[in-house]
């Protein structure tokens, strides 16, 4: 009985492996694309732990933004400026 | 030799070795370009501007919840099928897959497009793409498709949802436009499908569906084929009314909707002798012509909005 290595069956299921190997890498590709593209876009990608730039508070002689350290951010590791006591409620843009 | 005897065996019916290609075709390929050039169309058009990677990824995610639904189809429909000529070379009457297949690829695909789709537009767009296929898969294929004549009529609404879902993934809700592009694919799906089951009369009788053809006869689906014409036509042209409106697209709405009349009226008169003297060259030229109505209405709007409209 010979054996037929090249045989319809063969085919078919390289040809569905081939396929669904196909789909997944263009899956996978999709994915990373549309990932890229939200980032790129910013939706809500920073507010979780700090105030954006964009929407923070701006005020005459002021620094541009007002940062605020993520939360759990050792005090050594911050600077100078975030390290200091907060003033009070008058808020820190206020001079 | 044990293993190459049991393959050889298995090869002599390759009835359960299905190509990719049998798992595309249960994706209802033709049926999933129709909802591609809605939903694109839908977003296309809508005032809020999308990304274009997203966008593309959006009609994918429609064009996956609708071959989802297709498969959904095929699973529940697998009896029908095998009795009808035109849809016997399916994957699962041929015997190349089996309707847990289909099943398991449709269950799965519809959750991979919702989840997909909720991410990369909104959810609530997710939400509309998910009832459209629980609306075709259970409304009209599990219930209504064998229960009235009317089946085509209210199942219809599954393939005029994508223009909506698409408009959705842009604007994240429901407007005027988006509901008159459902409303134009609504009213046009029965005359087209009464006009193909005039000519595939046999298949549905066959398979037990209660097509109108069947339950009324054919010069009663020769009157809704009509009457649905003239219903469609205010829709159709009230379109061109709208911020996605225009001029381009009212003159193109005249037309069509003018010729389509003409060819429900055509219809109308014919009786069954006439039509099967000349091979039913009319109804087969209404079903044509219905196809480019569609296409046309919806590519209309697509240029209308590329070179303005009224506003």
């Amino acid at each position: 009985m010979a054996l037929h290595p090249e045989h319809e069956l063969h085919r078919r299921r390289n040809g569905r492996n081939a396929g669904l190997a196909l789909v997944l890498v263009l899956f996978v590709a999709l994915v990373f694309g549309l990932s890229v593209v939200k980032i790129k876009q910013g939706d809500l990608m920073q507010g979780f732990d700090h105030r954006p730039p964009s929407v923070a508070p701006r005020g005459a002689g002021a620094p541009a933004a007002n940062p605020v350290a993520a939360p759990g951010t050792p005090a050594s590791a911050l600077p100078q400026a975030l390290s200091a006591p907060a003033p009070a409620a008058t808020g820190g843009q206020q001079q | 030799m044990a293993d190459i005897h049991s393959y050889e065996g298995t090869a002599q019916g390759l009835g359960g070795e299905a190509g990719f290609g049998d798992y595309v075709a249960l994706l209802k390929p033709r049926v999933m370009s129709l909802v591609v050039f809605t939903a694109f169309v839908g977003l296309y058009v809508a005032p809020v501007p999308v990304n274009p990677f997203i966008g593309f990824c959006c009609i994918l995610f429609i064009a996956l919840g609708g071959g989802a639904s297709g498969a959904l189809n095929m699973w529940y429909d697998a009896d029908i099928d095998r009795v009808m000529t035109r849809t016997a070379k399916r994957p699962i009457p041929a015997g190349r897959l089996t309707e847990g297949d289909a099943l398991g690829l449709g269950l799965f695909l519809s959750g991979l497009a919702v989840l997909m789709l909720g991410l990369a537009a909104n959810w609530f767009a997710a939400a509309f793409l998910a009832f459209t296929i629980f609306f075709y898969a259970v409304v009209y294929t599990m219930w209504l498709k064998r229960l009235t004549p009317q089946n085509i009529v209210i199942g219809g609404a599954a393939g005029a949802f994508p223009p909506m879902i698409g408009w959705a993934c842009a604007t994240g809700g429901i407007s005027v436009e988006s509901l008159l592009m459902f409303s134009l694919t609504f009213f046009w799906t029965p005359p087209h499908f009464w006009a193909l089951a005039l000519f595939m009369k046999e298949d549905y009788h066959k398979a037990g569906v209660p097509m109108l053809t069947v339950t009324h006869g054919r010069p009663a689906t020769r009157k809704h084929i009509f009457a649905y014409t003239l219903v469609l036509a205010p829709f159709a042209v009230a379109l061109g009314l709208t911020s996605i409106g225009g001029p381009l697209y009212l003159a193109v709405a005249l037309v069509f909707n003018a010729l389509f009349i003409l060819g429900g009226w055509r219809i109308l008169r014919r009786t069954e002798e006439q039509a099967q003297a000349d091979s039913y060259a009319v109804e087969k030229s209404f079903f044509r012509l219905s196809l480019y109505y569609l296409a046309a209405h919806f590519a209309a709007l697509a240029m209308q909005v590329t070179i303005g409209g009224w506003l």
